[in-house]
C-alpha cells in the first residue's frame, strides 16, 4: 500500500517548520509521520500476538515445548542476517540521500539477499519442525509460535517484495520526491521489523529454552 | 478438486420466503438505481466525480450515504426481532425459525456497529476535519479513498451473505468455542470474519490518516489549543482507532487460523483458551464505543456553542475530559465479562475504572449545560437533538455505573437490562449526535438548509419511540429475561415486549419523517439556499468558505489567532491581504475502487474456499497498487484566475 501521496510539491525547506504554529508540515514530514503511526499500529498487532503467545506458551498439550524444538544456532544465524540487513538498509538510505544510484542498487541487493537468507532459514526451521510432527495443529503453544514468528516472517517477505518494487521505481522514475519518500518509509519499516525480532528472539527463543 | 470450493446452488435459500423476499426487494432496488443512472447518463459523472474522487468532502458524503443505507438494513433487523419477541410467547412460535432469528441478531449488531455507526462517524470526520482545521485536504487523500472502498467491501460482503449462504449465528461478538468450526461449520462466521477484516483495514488506515492530518496539517496559527473541540474529539477517536483496531485484526486472524487451518488458539482442546478471545475482543471493543461516541460529543459541543451564541464553556476542561476518556477507555474492558471468574481484586479494579470514566463524561455534560446557561438558545433541529441527548444519555450512563458494580453485574449480566443500557447510551450518544450533525452541516455540504418542521417531527418520533422501545427492556432484564431469545415461556414478559415493539414502530415513523424531510428539502431547495456560507452564524472555519465548498476548500489559507477563529473574524473584520497562487490538488484515482473490488473477490473466494480465485484477487489488488505507484501525473493544478473568480462569485462570510 502506498502511503505517500502528493498534496503540494515537495520542495524541502532549509529549516523544517515547527508545525503547531506555522501551518502545515512538509510532505516528507507528513509521509514519515503517517508511516510511524502505521508502524505503531503494526507493533500493537504484534503485541496482541505476543500476549496470545505468553498465555499459551505453557499449553503444549503433552507435545514438545520450546526447549526440545528450538535450535539456538539456527536462530543466531537468522538474527545475524536480519541485523546485518538493517545495517545495509542504513547504507541504502545514505545512498538515497546523496542520490547515488549505483550505491543504492548495491546496498538494496545486499539487503535483499540478507532478508531472503533470513526467510529461507526460517522456512527451513518451520519445515523441520513440521517434519518432526510439531505442527501448529498439535498444540495451542505451537499455534501461537507459528503465528507469531510466521507473522514476522510474512512482514519480511512483504518487505522484500516492496524493496524489489522500489528498485524498479528508482530505475524508472529515478529519485523523484515521491520515490524518495517511499524509500524513507521502507527503511522505517525494515528497522521496525528488527525491533520486533529482538523482542521475538528474547521472548520466544531465549525465554523459551529456560529450564 | 472442485473449482467453486464449497459453493453450489444449495447456498441460496430458495425455501425461505422472508429471505428471498428481502433479496428480491434489494435486487429490484439495485436494478432500479443502476437503470436510473444509465437512463440519466450519469455514469461518467458518477465515476469521475464520486467513485474515483479523492476529495475528502465527496468521500465524507459517500460514507454518510453508506451509513444511512445500512441504518435501514440494521433497523429492519431490529423491527423483525421486536416483532418475533412480541409474538413468540408460550405456545406461539412466532414467524422466525431459530436459525434465522440467530442470524438476524448477529447481523443487527455487526451492521449497526461496523457499517452504520462507524461510516457515519468517519464520514463526519472526513467532511469536517480539513474544513475546521483550515486546510485543503487530509494528509493522504488517495489512501482515504482506499479506506472508504474497503469499508464498502465489508458492507457488500455482509449483504451478500443474505442471499449466498448465511450470516453468523453467534451474536455480533462471535465468541468461541461457538464460533469455532466444530460448532459453526457453515460459512456464516467466515462472512463475519472476512467482512470485518477487510473493513477493519480500511478503518485503521483512516485512523492513521486523520491523526496525521490533525497533528501535522493545520492552518497557520492554529495551535492545538485553538482547534475546534470537534477536532479534539476526532483526534482522541482516531488515536483509539490506531491503538485498538490492530488488536481486533490480530484476534480475528487467530480465529480465522483456528477455523481454516485447525490451529488451537481458542478451541476447547489441545490447550486453547476461549476466554483469551473474549479478553482480546474487548480490548478492542471498549475503546470502540468511545471511538464512536467521542466525535458525537464534539458535535454536541459545536452545536451547543453555535446555537447559544456563546463560546463553549470550559474549553480546556473539555479537552482534558476528552483526552482522559481516551486513555481511560483502554483500562475498562474487563467489565464486559465480570462473570469470567477473575479474582475480586481484578473485578474491583475494572469496576472502579469504569466508574472513574463517568467523571470526565460528567464534566462534559456540565460544560454543555453551562454553555447554554445565559445564552440565547435558538431551538433549531440540531439543538433539539442535543438537548434530547443530554437528558437521555445521563440516565443511560447511570445504568452503566450501576452495572460497573461487579455484584450487580452478576445479576443482570447478559440480560435485557444490559441491552437496554447500551442502547440507552449509544442511540442518544452516537445516533442523536449524527442526526444533530446531519441537520447542522447539511447546508454546508449541499448549499441549502433542511426542512425544520419535518426535522422536528423526526426528532420527537425518535425521542419518544426510543423511550417506549427501550425502557421496558430494563424491566424485563430485572424480571430475568436474557438477551437473544427466539422464544420464551414466561407470559408475564409479553406485554412489555409488545410495548417495546410499539416503540420500534414509533422510531420507524421517525425514520419516515427523515426521508420526507430530505425529499421536501430537496424540492424546496430554491427557497432555502445558503448563499452566505454561514447559515447558523457559526464560529469555526468551515463556515468561512462557500456552501458547498470548492474542491480546494480555501483559496487563501485562513490565519488563525484564537479559538473560534471565524467568530472573531466576524467581530473584528480586517481587510485580508493576499494574492491568489495556483493550487495543486491531488488527481482522482481509481485505486481505491479497484483495490476494494479485488478485496471483495478475495474475501468471497476465501469464504467459499475457492483458493485460485483468492490468489487472483490478491494479485489484482497488488497490481492495482503498482499502477498507482508508477503513475506519472499525481496532481492537477488550479490556476489563480479560477480561484479568484470563484471567490468573487461566492463572497462567503468574512475570510479570517
Amino acid at each position: 500500500m502506498n502511503i505517500a501521496v502528493e498534496i503540494r510539491p515537495a520542495a524541502l525547506p532549509a529549516v523544517l517548520p515547527i508545525t503547531s504554529e506555522t501551518a502545515a508540515a512538509s510532505k516528507r514530514i507528513v509521509a514519515g509521520y503517517g508511516f510511524w503511526l502505521f508502524l505503531l499500529s503494526d507493533i500493537i498487532m504484534f503485541a496482541a500476538l505476543f500476549a496470545a503467545y505468553a498465555v499459551l506458551a505453557g499449553a503444549t498439550a503433552g507435545g514438545p515445548g520450546g526447549a526440545e524444538l528450538f535450535s539456538q544456532t539456527n536462530v543466531a544465524i537468522e538474527t545475524a542476517c536480519l541485523l546485518a540487513s538493517s545495517y545495509t538498509c542504513g547504507l541504502m538510505s545514505l545512498a538515497v540521500n546523496s542520490r547515488r544510484r549505483v550505491a543504492f542498487y548495491v546496498a538494496a541487493v545486499v539487503t535483499l539477499a540478507l532478508g531472503a537468507a533470513f526467510l529461507a532459514l526460517e522456512i527451513r526451521e518451520f519445515a523441520d519442525m513440521i517434519a518432526r510432527g510439531a505442527t501448529p495443529q498439535s498444540s495451542a503453544f505451537l499455534s501461537a509460535f507459528f503465528t507469531l514468528v510466521g507473522c514476522h516472517g510474512l512482514h519480511v517477505a512483504i518487505g522484500l517484495v516492496w524493496l524489489i518494487v522500489m528498485m524498479a521505481q528508482v530505475a524508472v522514475k529515478r529519485f523523484r520526491a515521491s520515490v524518495v519518500r517511499r524509500l524513507l518509509c521502507f527503511s522505517l519499516f525494515w528497522h521496525a521489523l528488527d525491533i520486533i525480532w529482538v523482542a521475538l528472539f528474547t521472548v520466544v527463543y531465549l525465554m523459551g529454552v529456560l529450564p | 478438486m472442485n473449482l467453486l470450493g464449497k459453493l453450489d446452488w444449495s447456498a441460496i435459500p430458495f425455501d425461505q420466503p422472508i429471505v428471498m423476499g428481502a433479496t428480491g426487494f434489494m435486487g429490484l432496488l439495485v436494478v432500479f438505481v443502476l437503470g436510473w443512472v444509465t437512463v440519466k447518463r450519469w455514469w461518467p459523472t458518477l465515476w469521475n466525480e464520486w467513485l474515483t474522487s479523492v476529495d475528502h468532502k465527496r468521500i465524507g458524503v459517500m460514507y454518510i450515504i453508506l451509513g444511512l443505507l445500512m441504518l435501514l438494513r440494521g433497523f429492519s433487523d431490529a423491527i423483525m426481532m421486536r416483532a418475533q419477541q412480541a409474538l413468540a410467547a408460550g405456545g406461539a412460535q412466532g414467524y422466525l425459525p431459530p436459525e434465522h432469528f440467530d442470524q438476524i441478531f448477529s447481523a443487527h449488531g455487526t451492521i449497526m456497529i461496523f457499517f452504520v455507526a462507524m461510516p457515519l462517524v468517519i464520514g463526519l470526520m472526513n467532511y469536517l476535519l480539513p474544513l475546521q482545521l483550515g486546510v485543503r485536504d487530509v494528509a493522504f487523500p488517495t489512501l482515504n479513498s482506499v479506506s472508504f472502498w474497503l469499508t464498502a467491501s465489508g458492507v457488500l460482503l455482509t449483504n451478500m451473505s443474505l442471499v449466498i449462504g448465511e450470516f453468523a449465528k453467534t451474536g455480533w461478538v462471535a465468541y468461541p468455542p461457538l464460533s469455532e468450526l466444530q460448532f459453526s461449520p457453515g460459512v456464516g462466521v467466515d462472512y463475519y470474519l472476512w467482512a470485518l477484516q477487510i473493513s477493519g483495514i480500511g478503518t485503521l488506515l483512516t485512523g492513521i490518516n486523520f491523526v496525521t492530518t490533525i497533528l501535522k496539517l493545520r492552518a497557520p496559527g492554529m495551535s492545538l489549543m485553538r482547534m475546534p473541540v470537534f477536532c479534539w474529539t476526532a483526534l482522541a477517536s482516531n488515536l483509539l482507532i490506531v491503538a485498538a483496531f490492530p488488536v481486533l485484526t490480530a484476534t480475528l486472524a487467530m480465529l480465522l487460523l483456528d477455523r481454516y487451518l485447525g490451529f488451537h488458539f481458542f478451541s476447547v482442546d489441545a490447550g486453547g483458551n476461549p476466554m483469551m478471545y473474549v479478553n482480546l475482543f474487548w480490548v478492542w471493543g471498549h475503546p470502540e464505543v468511545y471511538i464512536l461516541i467521542l466525535p458525537a460529543f464534539g458535535v454536541f459541543s459545536e452545536v451547543s456553542a453555535t446555537f447559544s451564541g456563546k463560546p463553549l464553556f470550559g474549553y480546556r476542561s473539555m479537552v482534558a475530559a476528552t483526552m482522559a476518556i481516551c486513555v481511560l477507555s483502554l483500562l475498562v474492558w474487563l467489565h464486559h465479562f465480570f462473570t469470567m471468574g477473575a479474582s475480586a481484586n481484578v473485578n474491583g479494579f475494572f469496576g472502579v475504572m469504569t466508574m472513574v470514566i463517568a467523571v470526565p463524561t460528567g464534566v462534559k455534560i456540565f460544560n454543555w449545560l453551562f454553555t447554554m446557561y445565559g445564552g440565547r438558545v435558538r431551538f433549531t433541529v440540531p439543538i433539539l437533538w442535543t438537548i434530547g441527548f443530554m437528558v437521555t444519555f445521563v440516565l443511560g450512563g447511570m445504568t452503566g455505573v450501576l452495572m460497573a458494580v461487579p455484584p450487580v453485574d452478576w445479576q443482570v449480566h447478559n440480560s435485557l437490562f444490559l441491552i437496554a443500557h447500551f442502547h440507552h447510551v449509544i442511540i442518544p450518544g452516537v445516533v442523536f449526535g449524527v442526526f444533530a450533525a446531519y441537520n447542522y452541516w447539511f447546508p454546508k455540504a449541499f448549499g441549502f438548509t433542511l426542512d425544520e418542521r419535518w426535522g422536528r417531527r423526526a426528532f420527537w418520533c425518535w425521542f419518544i419511540g426510543f423511550h417506549v422501545a427501550f425502557m421496558p427492556l430494563y424491566a424485563l432484564g430485572l424480571m430475568g429475561m436474557t438477551r437473544r431469545m427466539q422464544h420464551y415461556d414466561n407470559l408475564a414478559w409479553q406485554p412489555w415486549l409488545v410495548v417495546a415493539a410499539a416503540g420500534a414502530l414509533i422510531i420507524l415513523a421517525g425514520i419516515a419523517c427523515q426521508a420526507v424531510q430530505l425529499v421536501v428539502s430537496i424540492r424546496a431547495r430554491g427557497q432555502n439556499r445558503d448563499l452566505s456560507g454561514d447559515p447558523w452564524n457559526g464560529r469555526t472555519l468551515e463556515w468561512s468558505t462557500a456552501s458547498p465548498p470548492p474542491a480546494w476548500n480555501f483559496a487563501l489559507l485562513p490565519q488563525v489567532a484564537d479559538k473560534d477563529a471565524f467568530w472573531n473574524a466576524k467581530k473584528h473584520p480586517q481587510a485580508r491581504e493576499g494574492t491568489y497562487r495556483p493550487i495543486e490538488i491531488p488527481n482522482n484515482s481509481a485505486t481505491g475502487f479497484i483495490t476494494a473490488f479485488f478485496a471483495v473477490v478475495t474475501g468471497f473466494a476465501l469464504i467459499w474456499h475457492i483458493w485460485w480465485l483468492a490468489g487472483l484477487g490478491v494479485l489484482g489488488a497488488f497490481v492495482a497498487t503498482l499502477f498507482f505507484a508508477f503513475r506519472d501525473k499525481e496532481e492537477i493544478e488550479i490556476p489563480a484566475g479560477e480561484l479568484a473568480g470563484f471567490d468573487r462569485a461566492h463572497p462567503a462570510g468574512v475570510a479570517p
